[in-house]
C-alpha cells in the first residue's frame, strides 16, 4: 500500500523529516506517535501533498505509484485521504455539497457514473449512523461554528463517504472528551476493512484504548526511533518520550 | 441546488460564450449626435410630440454637462460623436406582428444565447422581451398577461398604444436631468421594456428582458419603466450580452419603478456584457441609472444583481422610500477578473416613517479586476424609525487586484438605526489545500468557496437564474487563480 524510503522534507528550509521510513500493507493499522514537533503531522501533510512542505529527499511509493509526484487532488482520488488536525472552515459552501462534489471527482476519477440524489441521501444516511452526526450539520456551512468535536465527526464523516484505501488521520484524537473520542473511534473500527490502511498519528496512546494497532511507531527528530505493538505505546505513556529520546 | 462538478468543469472550461456577431443588414444612423440625429430617432419611431420635445430638452441639457469623474473608474475618453445611436436589424416592409414572422436569423441569435423567444419552447413562467441593439424584436406571453390586464411590451409600442402613462411616468423617477448618462439616454433612448401590472394583481409569471448589443460602434441606450398599482406584485429580470469586440461599446440604460401602496417589485439583472479580453483590451462601458419609488405606504422595491461582465461598470440602483413602511432591498454580486472595473453599490433614502432597507454587496476581485462598493443610506428629518443595515464583502483572488468600499451615511433623525458591517477576505491557502485533498480540482474549489460567499444574494434570484449566476461566476473565474 504505502512504501515511505529515506523522506526527508523542510519547512521554511528548516529540516523537519529526516530520513523516514516506513511500511503500510493492506489492511494495518499504524499508529505514530512522538512528541510535539517530532514531525507527526509534517508527515501526514507530505503524503497528502502540502505545498507547504518541501520534500528533500526521498521516495514515497503508493499503490505502485510514485505519490510524490502526483497532484494532491490526484492523491485525494486515488483513495488517499487525511483527516485534518485542524479542520478548516469554508464559509457559505454546504456539507452536503461538498460531500456530493468531493465524491463525484472520485467516481468520475475512476471512470464511474456520477451518484444520484437519491443514493447519494441513502448513502449520507447510512454513513451519518456511523459517526453518530446530527443530521442539523449536513445542512450547515463546513464547520462554520462546529465544536471541536463536530469538526472531527465531520472529518470522519467525509472519510466514510469516500471511502479511503489510505487514511491518515492526523491527530483526530486531541481536542476531545470521552464521549466524542469513543464516536471517533467507532466510527474508524467500522471503516477498518482487509483492503484499507490506516494511519494513525496521535500524541497521546488513549486513542489505542479504542482502535487497536497492529503496529506502532515512535517518531523522534524526524525519523522513527523505535517500532512495535500496543505495548510500545503503554510503555511510552509511563515512560514518557524521554526515555527513548535518551535511547536514541 | 447545485450545479454538479462535471457541469462545473464544463462551464470553466469555457471563455466568453456570447462573443458571436449575428450577420444581419441593419438599418442604422450614421455616427454622431446633434438635435437632427434625435428627430431622426423620434420620427423613426413615430413618436408623438411631446416625447421629442422631452428628449430635446434633455439633449439641451446634457450639452451642458460633463462626465461624472468622482468614481474609481479610469477609462479611454468616450467619443460622443462616434457612437451610432439608432442602429435595428432591418425588418420586412411591414412590422412582424407575430412572432412566426420574426427574422429566423434573430430567433436563432436567442436560441444560441439560450433565450427562448419562441413560445412553444419557452420555459414556462417566464415571458421574454428581446431587445436587439435599438429595437425590441420580441414578446412573449403578451395575450397571456392580457388577460390579466398586464401590460408587458416595448417601450415604443408603450408609447404608441399608452401614451398617458409614459406621460405621467416617464422620468418621474430618474428625471432628464439627473446626471450626465440619463440625460444621454434621455435625449436618444431607442426601445427598453414597459411593464404595467393593474390594482391587486399578481403577476402569474416571471416577466424578463434580454438586452443583445450586436452592430460595431452602437451603443445601446434602452429605457425601462415599470409601474405597479396597489397592491400587485411582479417579477422581473434583464439579461446583457454582447459580441467581443477590440473597441469599447457604450451601455447607457435607464430604469424607473413606481411601486405604489402595498405593491411589490422585484427586479434582477444578471449582467453579462463583453468584459474585454485578457490584456483589457474591448469590451462594454457599463454606465446605468436604476432608481426605484416606494410611492405608497408599505410598497416594496427589490434589487438583485449579478454583476460580471462589461469591462466598466457604473451603477447605483436605487430605493427612494416615501411611504410608510415602505422597505427597499440590494443584494449585489459584482465580479472584476482581468482588467474590469466596477463602481457599484445602491442608494436608500428613507423618507416614510418605519421605512426599512438593507443591503447586502459581495465583491469579488481577480486578475487586476478593481471592485469598489459605493453606497448612500439617506434617513430624512420626517422618517421616524427608518432602519437599515448594510453589509459590505470583499472577496480577493490573488494579488493584484483591489477591493474598495465607500459608504456614505447621512443620518437626520435620531430614532433611526443605521448599521454598517464590513469585511475583506482572501481565498485561504488551506481552504484551497482542504479541498484539494477532497479530490477537487482548484478550478471546482475556487468555484465552490465563491459561490458560498455569494449565498446570500443567488437565494434572492428566481430559481432558474440562480442556476445561471452561478455558472456564469464560474465561467468568470477561469484562469483567475494559480
Amino acid at each position: 500500500m504505502l512504501e515511505i524510503e529515506n523522506l526527508h522534507a523542510a519547512v521554511d528550509q528548516k529540516p523537519i523529516l529526516k530520513g523516514l521510513n516506513l511500511s503500510v500493507k493492506p489492511g494495518e493499522i499504524h499508529a505514530i506517535m512522538g512528541p510535539n514537533g517530532s514531525g507527526k503531522s509534517t508527515l501526514a501533510n507530505v503524503l497528502a501533498g502540502d505545498e507547504n512542505y518541501d520534500v528533500t529527499q526521498g521516495n514515497v511509493m503508493y499503490q505502485g505509484m510514485s505519490l510524490l509526484e502526483m497532484a494532491p487532488e490526484i492523491r485525494a482520488r486515488e483513495g488517499l485521504f487525511l483527516a485534518f488536525q485542524y479542520p478548516v472552515e469554508m464559509p457559505g459552501v454546504n456539507n452536503m455539497v461538498l460531500l456530493k462534489a468531493a465524491l463525484n471527482a472520485k467516481l468520475k476519477h475512476q471512470g464511474k457514473e456520477e451518484i444520484d440524489a437519491a443514493d447519494f441521501l441513502k448513502l449520507i444516511k447510512s454513513r451519518l449512523e456511523i459517526v453518530e452526526m446530527d443530521r442539523k450539520l449536513l445542512n450547515r456551512s463546513v464547520n462554520e461554528g462546529f465544536s471541536g468535536g463536530e469538526k472531527k465527526r465531520n472529518e470522519i464523516l467525509q472519510m466514510a463517504v469516500l471511502e479511503p484505501q489510505l487514511a491518515i488521520l492526523d491527530e483526530t484524537d486531541s481536542g476531545l472528551d470521552i464521549d466524542a473520542l469513543q464516536t471517533v473511534s467507532r466510527g474508524i473500527n467500522q471503516l477498518k476493512s482487509p483492503s484499507r490502511s490506516i494511519v494513525l498519528v496521535t500524541h497521546y496512546q488513549r486513542i489505542l484504548d479504542y482502535v487497536s494497532p497492529d503496529f506502532v511507531h515512535i517518531l523522534i527528530n524526524g525519523q522513527i526511533a523505535m517500532s512495535g505493538d500496543r505495548e510500545l505505546a503503554l510503555e511510552v505513556e509511563k515512560r514518557g518520550y524521554g526515555w527513548l529520546e535518551f535511547q536514541n | 441546488m447545485g450545479l454538479s462538478q462535471e457541469e462545473l468543469v464544463d462551464v470553466i472550461s469555457q471563455e466568453y460564450q456570447h462573443g458571436f456577431v449575428t450577420d444581419i443588414e441593419s438599418d442604422a444612423l450614421p455616427p454622431g449626435l446633434s438635435e437632427d440625429v434625435i428627430r431622426q430617432i423620434s420620427k423613426i419611431k413615430g413618436e408623438p410630440e411631446f416625447l421629442l420635445e422631452w428628449r430635446l430638452e434633455a439633449y439641451r441639457h446634457w450639452l451642458t454637462l460633463t462626465e461624472p469623474k468622482w468614481s474609481t473608474i479610469n477609462h479611454h475618453t468616450i467619443d460622443y460623436q462616434d457612437i451610432t445611436y439608432y442602429s435595428a436589424p432591418r425588418a420586412p416592409e411591414n412590422q412582424p406582428t407575430s412572432l412566426d414572422e420574426i427574422d429566423p436569423r434573430l430567433l436563432e441569435t436567442y436560441e444560441k444565447l439560450g433565450i427562448p423567444i419562441d413560445e412553444q419552447k419557452a420555459l414556462s413562467g417566464i415571458a421574454v422581451d428581446a431587445v436587439f441593439d435599438s429595437v425590441s424584436v420580441a414578446t412573449t406571453f403578451k395575450d397571456k398577461l392580457n388577460e390579466y390586464g398586464i401590460i408587458f411590451c416595448s417601450f415604443s409600442e408603450a408609447v404608441k398604444n399608452h401614451p398617458d402613462l409614459i406621460k405621467k411616468y416617464l422620468g418621474s423617477v430618474v428625471p432628464p436631468r439627473d446626471n450626465f448618462f440619463a440625460s444621454l439616454n434621455s435625449a436618444v433612448f431607442s426601445d427598453g421594456s414597459f411593464v404595467y401590472v393593474p390594482k391587486g394583481v399578481h403577476c402569474p409569471m416571471e416577466l424578463s428582458s434580454y438586452f443583445r448589443i450586436n452592430a460595431a460602434k452602437s451603443g445601446q441606450f434602452e429605457r425601462t419603466l415599470i409601474i405597479a398599482e396597489e397592491g400587485s406584485k411582479v417579477s422581473y429580470l434583464e439579461g446583457c450580452t454582447a459580441p467581443m469586440r477590440d473597441e469599447n461599446q457604450l451601455h447607457a440604460a435607464v430604469v424607473e419603478l413606481i411601486a405604489h401602496k402595498d405593491a411589490q417589485i422585484k427586479y434582477s439583472t444578471i449582467q453579462n456584457w463583453y468584459p474585454g479580453d485578457k490584456e483589457g483590451k474591448g469590451g462594454i462601458y457599463n454606465f446605468v441609472t436604476k432608481r426605484g419609488i416606494c410611492k405608497g405606504d408599505n410598497a416594496k422595491i427589490s434589487w438583485t444583481q449579478v454583476e460580471t461582465g462589461s469591462a466598466v461598470t457604473w451603477k447605483y440602483p436605487s430605493v427612494i422610500l416615501k411611504g410608510d413602511n415602505s422597505v427597499g432591498e440590494f443584494y449585489s454580486v459584482a465580479l472584476t477578473g482581468n482588467y474590469q472595473q466596477a463602481d457599484t453599490g445602491t442608494k436608500m433614502i428613507h423618507i416614510g416613517k418605519n421605512s426599512r432597507s438593507t443591503i447586502i454587496s459581495k465583491g469579488i476581485s481577480a486578475g487586476h479586476g478593481q471592485n469598489a462598493y459605493r453606497g448612500l443610506v439617506r434617513v430624512a428629518p420626517g422618517a421616524e424609525n427608518a432602519r437599515n443595515y448594510s453589509q459590505c464583502d470583499s472577496l480577493l483572488i490573488g494579488d493584484q487586484c483591489g477591493a474598495h468600499t465607500f459608504p456614505y451615511l447621512e443620518v437626520r433623525n435620531p430614532t433611526a438605526k443605521v448599521e454598517h458591517e464590513a469585511s475583506t477576505s482572501k481565498i485561504g491557502e488551506s481552504q484551497l489545500f482542504f479541498c484539494k485533498q477532497r479530490g477537487l480540482s482548484e478550478e471546482d474549489a475556487v468555484s465552490l468557496i465563491v459561490n458560498g460567499f455569494c449565498k446570500e444574494v443567488f437565494k434572492e434570484l428566481p430559481m432558474e437564474f440562480a442556476v445561471e449566476a452561478r455558472k456564469l461566476l464560474s465561467i468568470s473565474l477561469e484562469d483567475s487563480v494559480g
